[in-house]
């Protein structure tokens, strides 16, 4: 584990007294008959790296487009840095920065034009744009190629980018769907760097929903397990230890034991 | 239920005021402004990096003008006034190749979707009728290169065009709004049917309607009574109508420039609104 990682875990332990950035109260979304997220409560303190866990189809994608304004709650509610999640999404929206799932940056753009038109949307003022764009190609480690059409890039240095893209409003709370699907050890291994490096460097709190245990592990101090919608544990390791009453289990065979499935089925994405 | 958030979790913070919140109604409309203009000014930026697009789509209109119109030219069937078929022709293309580019729109933004560029611009802070007018003007841009296409071509077959300032500059007009008002149209049925397979259906079965039931090839004086309505109520005839007014040297309105403006003007404002409710919907 790389040093940054270590320090970042070691200064950020959850606190139940630090301040919430997110908080939802029975969160849920139906399509028709089916319960996609059902009724989801949990907890993000500031400056925490939390992660939400689940199968294929347990609802993760579902329950992060809600938290991102994205789908509209069929019930329940959300609190992100004090603003409600319905109604006042215009205001929850420059509070939080979002990585979606795939490469997302546009392939026929360069990777600074894919900041400037965020730049732009996010209301950054023109005095600052030049100076903030930059220091996020530096954060990233893309200023070297910041002029090349992003459809030359690697999936890993597009991954970068997108983070950085998400970052440069500077958000208190950072959403990442999957966000290291595809990429090679050596790549995935940059962008955990990266994310501690945010966290340490910014106080950004951190939301991803991941496949992968030793990428939770590695990244997340807590987790809610989703199963078929609902939430099915909460907490740090050592909680989800406590409530499954296996105490020497680790992160995939507590993952196995909430979800129903056999160690590491689930590692493929 | 209990609905309340703060109930279960006493410890949210305190609300704090917000970086780039536009304070008053102008900064909010300027807001809207710059926004739909840094969406328009990426499709300049991607038309510089890759500018062949543009000639591949010159070959449809020349095809038209070359082949179709002077072979109908030579039939003098048609009652076209003043005006010589091709004439009477070259605004009709011109309108035509608008349209085509313009209600292909869609694709982009499921294929835009797919990537998840969507999903980035609707987290943003940015209003979803910006959004859509921003795609709505970059088609119009994209739809520029169609005209200039159907210049050359007009000048180089003897069309008698009109290349004082003013008619130029209506001309951009017509074609910009056309162009956006179409592409729309299209945006708003990508975000309803979803699927690249289902919107080329669509696409199809749209594109010949429009093109056949309006003023684009032939006068609507020949058409029977029936059809004059549905060519009425189609907005390719009021950008034509425009069009041949301010294209040709002596062309004539015969709706009314100013109701051409007005009805494509109404129609985009329409569509966008219908639009910046139905876009977010893409993601579903």
């Amino acid at each position: 584990m790389p040093d940054v990682i270590r320090t970042a875990l070691a200064s950020s332990p959850y606190n139940a007294e630090m301040d919430d950035v997110l908080a939802t109260d029975r969160l849920t979304k139906r399509f028709g008959h089916v319960m996609a997220v059902n009724a989801v409560s949990f907890s993000i303190a500031r400056g925490e790296a939390f992660g939400i866990l689940g199968r294929n189809g347990a609802g993760k994608s579902t329950l992060i487009k809600m938290l991102t304004t994205l789908l509209p709650p069929s019930s329940g509610s959300a609190v992100i840095a004090g603003h409600d999640l319905t109604h006042d999404a215009a205001t929850v929206r420059r509070l939080i920065g979002y990585v979606p799932q795939g490469l997302s940056s546009d392939p026929d753009l360069t990777a600074r034009e894919n900041l400037q038109i965020l730049a732009a949307l996010y209301d950054i003022p023109r005095s600052q744009r030049r100076g903030r764009i930059q220091s996020i190609l530096s954060l990233v480690g893309l200023e070297d190629v910041a002029n090349r059409l992003v459809k030359t890039y690697s999936g890993g240095m597009t991954r970068r980018l997108e983070i950085g893209q998400a970052m440069l409003h500077q958000p208190t709370l950072l959403f990442l769907d999957e966000p290291t699907v595809g990429l090679d050890p050596v790549a995935r291994e940059a962008i955990w760097t990266h994310v501690h490096q945010l966290r340490a460097e910014l106080g950004v709190a951190v939301c991803l929903t991941t496949h992968y245990m030793d990428e939770a592990e590695h990244l997340c101090s807590r987790f809610l397990v989703l199963r078929n919608g609902a939430g099915v544990s909460t907490g740090s390791i050592a909680d989800l230890r406590a409530a499954a009453r296996l105490a020497q289990a680790s992160l995939d065979e507590l993952f196995a034991y909430f979800t129903g499935d056999a160690v590491g089925q689930e590692k493929h994405g | 239920m209990n609905r309340s958030p703060t109930a279960a979790t006493p410890s949210i913070v305190d609300r704090e005021p917000v970086a780039g919140a536009p304070v008053g109604s102008a900064a909010a409309a300027w807001q809207f402004v710059a926004k739909t203009m840094a969406i328009a000014n990426m499709e300049v930026r991607k038309l510089r990096h890759d500018p062949m697009e543009l000639l591949t789509r010159a070959i449809q209109p020349l095809l038209w003008l070359l082949i179709f119109g002077q072979v109908f030219g030579r039939l003098h069937a048609l009652p076209t006034g003043d005006l010589t078929y091709t004439e009477f022709l070259a605004p009709g293309i011109l309108a035509q190749s608008v349209l085509f580019v313009a209600i292909f729109y869609g694709i982009s933004v499921i294929w835009e979707r797919d990537l998840g560029i969507v999903h980035k611009f609707l987290v943003s802070p940015t209003p979803r009728a910006a959004l859509v007018l921003g795609k709505a003007v970059s088609a119009g841009i994209r739809a520029l290169s169609q005209a200039l296409i159907v210049y050359i071509a007009s000048l180089a077959l003897g069309v008698r065009m009109n290349l004082t300032p003013h008619a130029l500059l209506g001309v951009l007009f017509f074609v910009m709004t056309g162009a956006a008002l179409f592409a729309t149209f299209s945006l708003i049925i990508a975000s309803l049917v979803k699927t690249r397979e289902r919107f080329m259906g669509i696409g199809q079965v749209l594109t010949m309607p429009l093109f056949f039931a309006s003023n684009a090839i032939y006068p609507t004086s020949i058409m029977p009574d029936w059809l004059k309505w549905i060519v009425a109520i189609n907005p390719l005839t009021y950008e034509v109508d425009g069009l041949r007014a301010l294209m040709l040297t002596g062309g004539e309105s015969a709706l009314g420039l100013g109701m051409d403006a007005l009805v494509l003007t109404v129609t985009l404002a329409f569509l966008v609104g219908v639009g910046a409710r139905l876009y977010p919907r893409i993601i579903v």
